[in-house]
């Protein structure tokens, strides 16, 4: 559905690319998450995606068409959430909800909600029973909370019914249970709908549900793949042992040649071997052993605190 | 059908932000007529005389056209103001064509600016500035002229301008001289070589001759008054209008695009 191939963008008098040659892939229907730190190139990378941005080298595709070359086709298929609220303050959420599906040519322009066409009526009716605003569909969205907000947008850029919805870090401010409430919603789109959802953030737990997970870090791809792939494939397993002669273990680890690093407590890599069975190799009495299960969380912090090493 | 609704709900936006902005309205109608009220009647009192023509009627008639042509000019700010509060991005993200973004922009513009029009003529009537029912048609026209022109002029200056501020610091240099060399206030028959070069280069002079067309056409002081017949304007603005909407829009969507 959306294919990445060396993307490159460097802004006007910058003197790094904001976007270092990435690429990467996404299939139909996918939950996609764009990771990374501020300033890793997430919101470059999803406004080419969009065409609101242009590449300076590289090529993307959103269902064959070429974001540059194809960029009026690639909007008919793309739905966006931006990082900051696009919805006009002035108008009611009714007039917001108008104005997109006219630019997007759902319905013929009227020029009151009246005159409206009757099917459109009853699309904003049932969307905003959905949304619980059937009495507040016709009052201006400056009155609305930023959860209630973010969700009229998602309502609204699923209008048109988009192949991609893209979200740019659609929590950013949000408070809990309207984050809750948006993620909530969020399944229940991709479970009717089937439409691929690409995210950025840097919300570590908003990428645990991601089917496959990019971690972007200075415009560059540091690791791809499931949830599962990236804490397998990226953070080391070990096994914390102390003692109180930390001389006599150090010596004893050494001597059996185990991979140790810092220390005390001494850090052993598991590299293949069972926790189990480095434990009954050690014969000095051991005070503490602690044993390291990787979360998401540590893999990210591992492999953006590497590469900022 | 698609690009029309959609220039039309640019429009209908720009009009709808109007209605709900008291403020704005105020100060949209203060400003003409405290020139034609102030500047009008003090020229006539000192000036009219000696230049053997009404200044009251020459300079209702100048500040009328100066007024919705800048107003719709200084209007397409606001898409700089959307790119600010990231309201642009919707209207970007659309599939629809720049052009069609910008004219519905234009369009919307010229709708605000010409409310103001009817104030300024319902003040002229107030000070016995004499309009006939034919005089007022020609010149309901020539504000619709005048008014998508000024629009067009306001994307070319603002393609290459960053942002609101810069537009806010740039615009009154860009507007201020034409008011001068546009002869809103002042006739301009015998200006000096390089005063008439700028003036003939001043896009708001054919918007403010237009109107005189308009008001004049017919009148024994027409002679005195107009620069151009009506064909001669229509055909520059015409030609204008193109260049502006044309070379404007293409440096906007770059300026958007290559940041």
């Amino acid at each position: 559905m959306i294919r990445v191939e060396e993307l490159v963008k460097r802004y006007k008098k910058a003197e790094q690319n904001a976007v270092d040659g990435i690429s990467f892939e996404v299939k139909a229907g996918e939950f996609f998450v764009l990771l990374g730190p501020n300033g890793a190139g997430k919101t470059t990378t999803i406004s080419i995606l969009t065409t609101t941005l242009g590449p300076t080298g590289g090529r993307a595709t959103i269902d064959g068409s070429d974001v540059v070359r194809e960029a009026s086709a690639v909007r008919r298929k793309v739905g966006i959430i931006f990082q900051r609220p696009s919805l006009d303050q002035n108008l009611t959420a009714e007039e917001n909800v108008r104005f997109h599906a006219l630019l997007y040519g759902l319905y013929r322009y009227a020029p009151s909600y009246a005159l409206m066409h009757a099917d459109y009526r009853r699309q904003v009716e049932d969307l905003a029973k959905l949304l619980g605003i059937a009495r507040e569909i016709h009052k201006p969205v400056r009155t609305f909370s930023g959860g209630m907000r973010r969700k009229l947008e998602i309502m609204r850029s699923l209008l048109h019914k988009p192949k991609v919805l893209f979200l740019d870090e659609p929590t950013a401010g949000l408070d809990v249970p309207s984050r809750r409430t948006l993620w909530e919603h969020l399944a229940e789109v991709r479970r009717t709908s089937g439409t691929t959802i690409f995210l950025t953030t840097h919300y570590l737990e908003e990428a645990e549900e991601a089917d496959r997970i990019c971690i972007l870090d200075k415009g560059k791809v540091v690791s791809f793949g499931t949830p599962d792939d990236i804490k397998r494939d990226l953070v080391e397993d070990y096994v914390l042992v102390d003692a109180d002669d930390r001389t006599g273990l150090r010596d004893e680890l050494a001597r059996l040649g185990y991979l140790t690093s810092g220390g005390p407590p001494f850090k052993l890599q598991l590299d293949g071997h069972s926790v189990h069975s480095i434990l009954r190799s050690i014969e000095t009495p051991l005070t503490v052993v602690k044993t390291h299960t990787p979360s998401l969380e540590d893999a990210y912090l591992e492999i953006v605190g590497k590469t900022s090493d | 059908m698609t690009e029309a609704s959609a220039i039309l709900a640019l429009a209908h936006r720009d009009f709808i932000k109007l209605l709900r902005d008291r403020q704005r309205i105020v100060a949209d109608f203060a400003f003409p007529l405290i020139f034609i009220g102030i500047l009008g009647t003090t020229l006539q009192a000192g000036f009219g005389e000696r230049a053997g023509i009404n200044l009251m009627d020459y300079v209702f008639t100048g500040v009328l056209a100066q007024t919705v042509w800048q107003s719709s000019a200084l209007g397409l700010i606001s898409l700089l103001a959307d790119r600010e509060q990231d309201f642009s991005q919707e209207i970007f993200v659309s599939p629809i064509s720049r052009y069609s973004i910008i004219l519905g922009k234009i369009l919307g513009e010229s709708l605000v600016a010409l409310p103001q029009a009817l104030a300024i003529i319902v003040f002229g009537f107030v000070l016995q500035i004499h309009m006939s029912p034919d005089q007022l048609w020609r010149m309901a026209l020539a504000l619709g002229v005048v008014a998508l022109f000024g629009g067009a002029f306001g994307v070319i200056v603002l393609a290459n301008l960053g942002s609101q501020r810069a537009a806010n610091q740039i615009f009154p240099f860009v507007l201020l001289p034409q008011f001068f060399l546009a002869g809103i206030f002042n006739p301009i028959q015998n200006l000096p070589l390089p005063l008439d070069i700028l003036s003939k280069i001043a896009p708001m002079r054919y918007a403010v001759d237009l109107m005189r067309d308009a008001y004049y056409g017919g009148l024994p002081s027409s002679q005195q008054v107009q620069l151009f017949d009506a064909t001669t304007n229509l055909a520059i603005i015409a030609a204008m209008f193109v260049v502006f909407m044309v070379v404007g829009t293409f440096l906007f969507v770059r300026a958007e695009r290559n940041r």
